[in-house]
């Protein structure tokens, strides 16, 4: 059964707001070189970051956080095994 | 005139669930499996040969606007929604308008502005190094063609709206158009990392 959403406009601008930030932080980090941090280090942090941002968009704007979690595993399932195949075939690449 | 029935029609189901959000779920993740595998031939081409990346950090700068462009559109797109629910008419519309110019502004400054300035760098569909711009204009102009979609589903439920079809209990079709305009934006926030950081 699906559960009632919260139409809450603050808790949008406040995802917004979070997007907001974690993008400024990812350009900074990943263009402008503001830090110099390791290669690989830039490249988990950047990935993570990207992450976090897809994560909250899917939870509140797509309100999967609310809705009924065969949403959720309809579209995390594709996410992860595409994810595999893709690691998968570069480091495969790679090696 | 005939107006469109804005109290809600009890929703098909087999599940428990309205078939038509099942639907567009199912949509979606096929969609992830379609994007992911134009991800994948990028980032195969990536592991062939560097990126130019002189001519991709010049893009940066415009393309960080545009990806904020299109983050402020998703929050347009939900406001819109949470206007619906609200019973709040006008400023649901306007939402919905400010949704669809701004998605414009994306297409308009990815195709009209963008492509042209790579293109007149060197990065081409046929050129090198190493197939890497025809698998970056693939991955971004299919993401592209698919915001143009968005903004047109988005203009049919503007005037959908302008017509009085939506209400406090009836918002489906700004849920299901929403969902579509969210994936779109969780998209682009992956190949903008995934290309232009990365």
């Amino acid at each position: 059964m699906e559960k009632a959403h919260s139409s809450g406009i603050g808790r949008y601008v406040a995802v917004f707001v979070g997007l907001g930030i974690i993008t400024a932080v990812e350009v900074a980090l990943g263009a402008a070189r503001v830090i110099n941090l390791d290669p690989g280090l830039l490249v988990l942090v950047l990935l993570v970051m990207s992450a976090a941002k897809a994560a909250l968009v899917a939870m509140f704007f797509m309100h999967l956080r609310d809705d009924t979690k065969w949403f959720s595993l309809i579209f995390i399932f594709p996410f992860l095994l595409s994810s595999l195949l893709i690691f998968w075939t570069v480091f495969e690449r790679l090696g | 005139m005939e107006h469109a029935s804005t109290h809600a029609v009890p929703a098909e189901t087999n599940t428990g669930i309205d078939n038509r959000k099942v639907g567009i779920w199912l949509f979606l993740g096929s969609e992830v499996m379609f994007f992911a595998s134009l991800i994948g031939a990028y980032l195969l081409t990536r592991a062939s040969a560097e990126k130019p990346a002189e001519i991709m950090q010049n893009a940066v700068p415009l393309i960080s606007v545009n990806t904020f462009v299109l983050i402020v559109s998703s929050l347009t797109m939900v406001l819109s929604l949470a206007f619906a629910r609200r019973g709040n008419q006008g400023s649901m519309k306007l939402a919905l308008l400010a949704t669809i110019l701004l998605g414009a502004t994306f297409v308009t400054i990815q195709f009209a502005v963008e492509y042209p300035r790579l293109n007149s760098e060197g990065l081409t569909m046929d050129g090198n190094p190493y197939l890497f711009g025809s698998t970056f204009y693939l991955l971004t102009g299919f993401h592209g063609m698919h915001v143009l979609g968005g903004i047109i589903w988005n203009v049919l439920v503007l005037l959908k709206a302008m017509r009085g079809a939506f209400s406090r209990e009836n918002h489906a079709g700004i849920e299901f158009a929403g969902l579509y305009w969210h994936f779109v934006d969780l998209v682009w926030i992956v190949l903008f990392t995934l290309i232009y950081l990365l």
